[in-house]
């Protein structure tokens, strides 16, 4: 009853000065506009620039590093046994890279429960030769079904077909770097000297881009059993093993524990790529910063509004207090209004944000490095519009809190006295 | 006998800024039902100070102000604003209308506010208040599109809806003219002679003060008669 009345005041009171008031609340549905624009932005960018990355990282990755051997002889001698040594006679040998046994581990990874997939890999380091010149290159030696089910392989094959790698012996995909300098065109043939010397002819089926020009100017695909037979190794012969997780925030825990469990080395994703999480963090922390500055300059304006109605509506607060509404009426009464102007320009401006959103999701982003994204990536996450909602009648609340008080406060007498 | 609706017990108050200054000196006084009083004295003695403590708007003075029996010393602002809201009708001098609201609903709000009654039924008293006081075809006007006496009349009808115990007044007819200050008195008559509406009117006019019920003189802050 009592909320009713105190509302119908409000609304006379908002649409007797329904310019001002609407000045207001654009100021609220800008920012709000902007902040869900902005944050959809930037989270979009954020997650094209991560995936960039993290798509083509494996979540833990097992490999063998070529290390000293821990155990050098001199540390078995007793008589040094409490000297610093820094003789190490015993160096790494060169059989080191292959995983020992590797299909063991592969099958107990599989059957882990919170393992997605994983993709064994070969790496190779090989030149290419092109006239007399020997550029350095890795070949990557895939299962090339699980690395395009786990690792989105043939989003970054520009041209021919990621799955000819496996259906033509001795073929390859080579990195649009690599085949330019070499001016390979898909069904060439083109030479590779492995580090043992030989030289094996590779025919191209098609060409990779990973957006990352170094990357690109180096890297090279080709089926496992083909980078096998270009090392000479048998076909048990693995070097990594990629792993993908369910939960990649399990990543550097359940690193640790197969480096335990395997004795091999382990990389989690998080260690392998610190510097992305960080870039992504900051961005996400200016795109608040940003968004939260505009409402609250919004919240200022709201501020504004409402001192001056209230210093209009003096009289009109007098006698409402005369006639036998409270300080805590006035108040709910100004309160009421500050939020209608928050939740009306909110809303629209979820709209109008959503609507701006939609736009820059439209336009055109062709970029060499980029070769997936087509369009300005957009993150429409409903967290971004709940905060712009939540905001937009926090800030104009306390817009409203101190006029409203100071309008609770209102002396009648003063006010009768005055005229 | 009629009961005491009103009583001021010892009212003292001063004013502080620039000095300190007593306005009001051991005021006392009561007011019974149907009474119709009127509160006279030279400008400046104090008269409307009084009345704002009496009608609960200032509580910033010394001594007793009894309403209907019951004491307003430290009751909180809410709960004073109820009282206002229940058994208090006041007249300004200025109209005092809210202009965002048309005529009808000017009248009808504190009677919204107690909500004794349904909306359909407030609104059905307003029409009747505005009838009595012939201006309900005014009812669905603005208030700035009224004159002064009309104006003042749905003052009065405003006063009137919660059927107050006491309408009190500061010199309402003191902004009129002859015409329509003759109006507005002969609604306050009629209202203590035909319904026995009490009434405490300040005001400058001896003539009118000559035709209430009972005057009470003020000077220098003192009730002298
Ligand atoms: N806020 C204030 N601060 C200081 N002095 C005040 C204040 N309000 C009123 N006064 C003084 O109190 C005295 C009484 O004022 P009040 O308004 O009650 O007089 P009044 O009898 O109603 O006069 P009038 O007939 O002219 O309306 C005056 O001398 C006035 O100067
Ligand atoms: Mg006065």
């Amino acid at each position: 009853m009592n909320i009713k009345l105190l509302a119908s005041v409000s609304k006379s009171l908002l649409l007797a000065r329904w310019k001002q008031t609407l000045v207001a609340a654009v100021g609220v549905t800008f920012s709000i506009t902007m902040f869900i624009t902005l944050l959809g932005f930037m989270a979009g960018l954020n997650t094209m620039l991560d995936n960039l990355i993290l798509n083509r990282t494996p979540h833990i990755h097992l490999y063998n590093e070529i290390e000293p051997s821990k155990n050098q002889p001199i540390s078995r001698a007793t008589e040094f046994k409490d000297n610093y040594n820094f003789i190490s006679s015993i160096k790494p040998k060169n059989e080191r890279q292959e995983i020992y046994n590797s299909s063991a581990i592969y099958e107990a990874l599989l059957k882990d429960d919170r393992v997605l997939g994983v993709a064994p890999k070969v790496m190779a380091q090989v030149f290419y030769n092109v006239g007399s010149i020997d550029l350095t290159g890795v070949i990557n030696g895939i299962d090339v079904e699980a690395e395009n089910r786990l690792f989105k392989f043939s989003d970054y094959i520009t041209s021919g077909q990621f799955i000819d790698l496996k259906n033509i012996p001795n073929s390859i995909i080579l990195g649009k770097g690599a085949a330019e300098k070499m001016m390979a065109n898909i069904g060439d043939v083109i030479q590779v000297t492995t580090t043992k010397g030989e030289r094996i002819p590779l025919k191209v089926v098609g060409y990779f881009q990973s957006g990352i020009q170094e990357i690109d100017k180096v890297q090279s695909y080709a089926s496992i059993v083909t980078t096998q037979k270009l090392l000479g190794e048998s076909n048990n012969y693995i070097t990594d093993l990629q792993v993908r997780l369910k939960d990649l925030a399990m990543a550097p825990m359940m690193a640790k524990e197969y480096h335990q469990l395997f004795e091999i080395e382990a990389v989690d994703i998080q260690t392998a790529n610190s510097q992305f999480e960080t870039g992504s963090s900051i961005r996400t922390l200016i795109s608040y910063a940003v968004g939260i500055t505009l409402l609250i300059v919004a919240g200022f304006g709201i501020y504004n509004i409402l001192n001056m109605m209230i210093y209009e509506k003096m009289d009109s607060i007098a006698i409402l207090k005369a006639t036998g509404f409270s300080g805590k009426d006035v108040h709910k009464i100004f309160i009421a209004i500050a939020l209608s102007i928050g939740i009306f320009g909110g809303i629209l401006g979820l709209l109008f944000g959503f609507g701006l959103s939609a736009i820059i999701d439209q336009v055109p982003f062709n970029t060499a490095s980029l070769p997936t994204v087509k369009t300005y990536p957009i993150d429409y996450n409903p967290k971004f519009y709940l905060i712009g909602g939540i905001f937009s009648i926090v800030t104009t609340y306390f817009a409203g809190y101190f006029p409203s008080k100071k309008a609770s406060k209102i002396d009648p007498v003063v006010i009768i006295r005055g005229k | 006998m009629e009961p005491k609706i009103l009583e001021a017990k010892s009212i003292f108050k001063s004013f502080h800024t620039p000095i300190t200054i007593p306005v009001l000196k051991d005021i006392n006084f009561s007011i019974n039902r149907g009474d119709f009083v009127s509160i006279t004295g030279k400008s400046g003695c104090g008269k409307s100070t009084l009345l704002y403590i009496l009608s609960t708007m200032d509580t910033d003075y010394e001594g007793d102000l009894l309403i209907d029996g019951i004491s307003m010393r430290g009751k909180k602002e809410g709960e004073l604003a109820k009282v206002r809201n229940e058994k208090i009708g006041f007249v300004f001098q200025f109209h005092y209308l809210l202009n965002e609201f048309s005529v009808i609903k000017n009248v009808m709000l504190p009677g919204l506010k107690l909500a004794a009654m349904s909306d359909k039924e407030v609104e059905a008293r307003a029409y009747e208040k505005l009838k009595m006081l012939g201006i309900e075809n005014e009812a669905l006007k603005l208030p700035n599109q009224l004159s002064g006496g009309q104006k003042q009349r749905v003052a009065i009808a405003r006063a009137l809806i919660n059927d107050p115990l006491i309408i009190m007044g500061d010199e309402p007819t003191g902004n009129l003219d002859k015409k329509n200050g003759e109006i507005v008195f002969n609604v306050f008559k009629e209202l203590a002679e035909v319904y026995h509406q009490s009434l405490l009117i300040v005001t400058h006019d001896n003539e009118f003060a000559a035709r209430t019920h009972r005057i009470i003189e003020m000077e220098d802050g003192k009730i002298i008669n």
